[in-house]
């Protein structure tokens, strides 16, 4: 598994995100993803996220746990309700609302 | 040449994949496309799942060929107590690495689309399937599923495209299942996609009769079967009705079997009718048909044959009781497995449906007489002749390729038009045999006759028919004088020439009495004649004698005379006294 967790440790439990970003390979699209979810999340909250990067290429059987069909997609585990957005992330007022980012930072 | 050219034309011919559902493989010659998607479209609950899982069960089953049904709509659980019900254990076959199933579900409100994508994950996943358990087959059931998860159609559309593209290229042969769309054949036009082979299920239901059929609409690369075939969903899967293909390729064998009526028999040359051979029994209300039809049923029993019994009118009861009530106990043929009875209203499922059931118990129970009791019923239920017509010759067909003796009832509005109506299909009978109710003399009395037999000698005359409680009986009828005479008109006639016949032999006798007593009468007054002729001659002789005495004493006389005179011995000699 190809993982990597981007945290900065000052995680607090409760309002932490844990997010999974599905993708396949190194395409441009899966690179964009990272970008764009990365950016965002230092952006809105640093230091409260964790992505793990799953490579379906590498590991075929993860997809069925979080029925991923469209690639790239991320999933929000945490805090519930799950959320998943799919795409290259490239539009940021989507990805915030999906997050459920964008209406805390209006508050 | 023609062999060759043949074989050189079938090595280029599409490879098939035999899908093991009854019938279908006939219809599209061997099965579906090779290595290549198929489609499956029709309305909900017409069948589209049962078709796809039944491909990949049967295959992993029949044909080697292990599968992977992605479903979209129903978890595996539910799948396998759907087919729990028709006999297939899909847990089993998922334990075996023979069918692996993989649920998609999509839940349109968790997702939120921001930018480009790609069905990546679909293609992994089946992949993923595919390699997992080594799969030849793939079910997408019901893929249109995806475009109510996502809202861009463009990426949805150009990915489908490029799926069904990567499954020819995996070389599995793939059914894709649609929803019927109301101007398209699916709701999103999938068979733009999937054009290869696309099968059409119709759930329809005419004059509230309910009838599932399926129709090839596209075929690429092979003939097909174009004709919408009725189909069955029971408990022995999935069914198809491939009739129409039979040709008229049946052999006829020279075997004869026993109609169960001896002098019936003898009637059709002495031995019965042929076996395979079709035979209709028509005739009016309550002239016997189905009495006839049991004595044939009682006969093949006891020769140990089976026989399927489709009864459309009275319920296997009611025909067991009435047929004892003629001394027939054909109910002990059912406990010993040789006879079945089913039972069904005509109107209770579709003409088509009728011929479905009846073919799949004749599959199901090998019999080798099979009786259709009455075939009427169905025409009134179809409302169309043409179309029972149809049914029925397709049913013949089918009988008659399995060598089996069919007897088939028909009711006929009676009358001068009994061989009329049957025209629709008679022609498609090998022996036609007619009971006329005959109404003379104040009753009504039964006729049978032969209208014909297809190489048989058989007898052109009239039988009276008669039910007694041993059985059936045919007793000559008296055809004198111009007429025909049955029942008790047959009985006065027999007792008046009886009656006739003992008139003229006394007469006779009585004749020849008076000979007799003539006879006597003359040979008396002959023997009388000749005593008096007798008697006459006596006379006559004593007579002379008398005279010749008297002579002689006159002689005597005068000699003396003479001798006392002393005359001369001259004159006494000379004698005349002179």
């Amino acid at each position: 598994m190809k993982t990597r967790v981007l945290s900065n440790g000052k995680a607090n439990g409760h309002s932490a995100m844990s997010l999974k970003l599905y993708v396949a390979g190194q395409s441009p699209k899966s690179l964009a993803a990272f970008a764009n979810l990365k950016r965002v999340c230092d952006e809105n909250c640093p230091g409260r996220y964790h992505i793990q990067v799953i490579d379906l290429l590498k590991n075929p059987q993860l997809a069925q746990g979080d029925q991923i069909l469209a690639l790239p997609t991320v999933v929000r585990n945490l805090p519930t309700p799950i959320r998943k957005i799919i795409g290259d992330l490239s539009n940021t007022e989507k990805l915030l609302v999906g997050l459920d980012l964008k209406r805390a930072v209006a508050a | 040449m023609v062999t060759i050219r043949k074989t050189n034309r079938n090595s280029h011919l599409l490879e098939k994949s035999p899908t093991g559902i009854q019938g279908f493989d006939d219809i599209t010659f061997g099965g579906l496309p090779k290595g290549r998607p198929s489609l499956v479209a029709g309305t909900a609950g017409c069948g589209k799942t049962l078709f796809a899982l039944e491909f990949l069960i049967r295959g992993a089953t029949q044909f080697n060929e292990p599968g992977v049904f992605i479903a979209f709509e129903e978890t595996a659980e539910e799948l396998g107590k759907n087919v729990a019900s028709i006999g297939f254990d899909l847990t089993r076959l998922r334990r075996q690495k023979k069918v692996h199933i993989d649920h998609i579900h999509v839940e349109r409100s968790e997702i939120q689309e921001t930018g480009e994508y790609d069905m990546d994950g679909l293609f992994i996943r089946l992949g993923h399937a595919i390699d997992s358990i080594g799969a030849k087959r793939v079910v997408l059931d019901t893929i249109e599923a995806l475009f109510s998860a996502f809202s861009n159609e463009a990426i949805l559309r150009a990915e489908l495209r490029r799926l069904f593209r990567w499954l020819k290229e995996r070389g599995v042969t793939a059914v894709i299942t649609g929803e019927r769309g109301e101007k398209a054949i699916t709701r999103h036009g999938l068979e733009e996609y999937v054009a290869d082979c696309v099968v059409l299920l119709e759930h329809l239901v005419i004059d509230q009769v309910s009838t599932r059929r399926l129709r090839v609409i596209k075929y690429r690369g092979s003939v097909h079967g174009t004709n919408e075939y009725p189909f069955l969903i029971d408990a022995a899967g999935f069914s198809v009705l491939p009739i129409t293909s039979l040709g008229l390729t049946h052999e006829a064998p020279e075997e004869r079997i026993s109609s169960g009526v001896q002098r019936l028999d003898s009637m059709l040359g002495g031995k019965g009718f042929h076996r395979g051979s079709t035979v209709l029994v028509s005739g009016a209300a309550g002239s016997g048909k189905t009495s006839l039809a049991a004595t044939f049923v009682d006969a093949a029993c006891k020769r140990g044959e089976k026989v399927l019994y489709f009864a459309f009118e009275e319920s296997p009861a009611q025909i067991l009781r009435n047929m004892r009530s003629i001394g027939l106990h054909i109910e002990s043929f059912i406990k010993k497995g040789l006879l079945q009875f089913h039972a069904h209203r005509p109107t209770y499922y579709g003409l088509e449906m009728h011929l479905v059931i009846i073919q799949k118990l004749v599959r199901e129970f090998k019999p080798s007489v099979v009786i259709l009791d009455p075939i009427t019923n169905l025409i009134n239920a179809a409302g169309n002749t043409l179309e029972v017509t149809s049914m029925l010759t397709r049913l013949i067909d089918f009988l008659k390729t399995n060598r089996i003796t069919a007897l088939f009832t028909s009711l006929t509005a009676g009358g001068e038009h009994a061989e009329q109506t049957e025209v629709g299909v008679s022609s498609l009978m090998d022996a036609w045999l007619l009971v006329r109710n005959i109404e003379s003399g104040g009753e009504r009395n039964r006729a049978l006759y032969i209208l014909k037999a297809r190489g048989t000698a058989h007898s052109n005359q009239v039988r009276e028919f008669r039910l007694t409680h041993r059985g059936i009986d045919l007793i000559d009828v008296y055809a004198g004088s111009g007429e025909v005479l049955v029942g008790s008109a047959r009985l006065a006639q027999q007792a008046r020439e009886e009656a006739e016949a003992m008139a003229s032999a006394q007469e006779l006798d009585r004749k020849r009495a008076d000979f007799e007593r003539k006879e006597k009468m003359i040979s008396a007054q002959v023997a009388a004649l000749e005593a008096e002729l007798s008697a006459e001659r006596e006379n006559l002789n004593c007579l002379l004698k008398q005279e010749k005495s008297r002579l002689n004493s006159m002689e005597r006389s005068r000699l003396e005379i003479a001798k006392q005179r002393q005359a001369d011995a001259q004159q006494v000699a000379n004698g005349n006294g002179h």
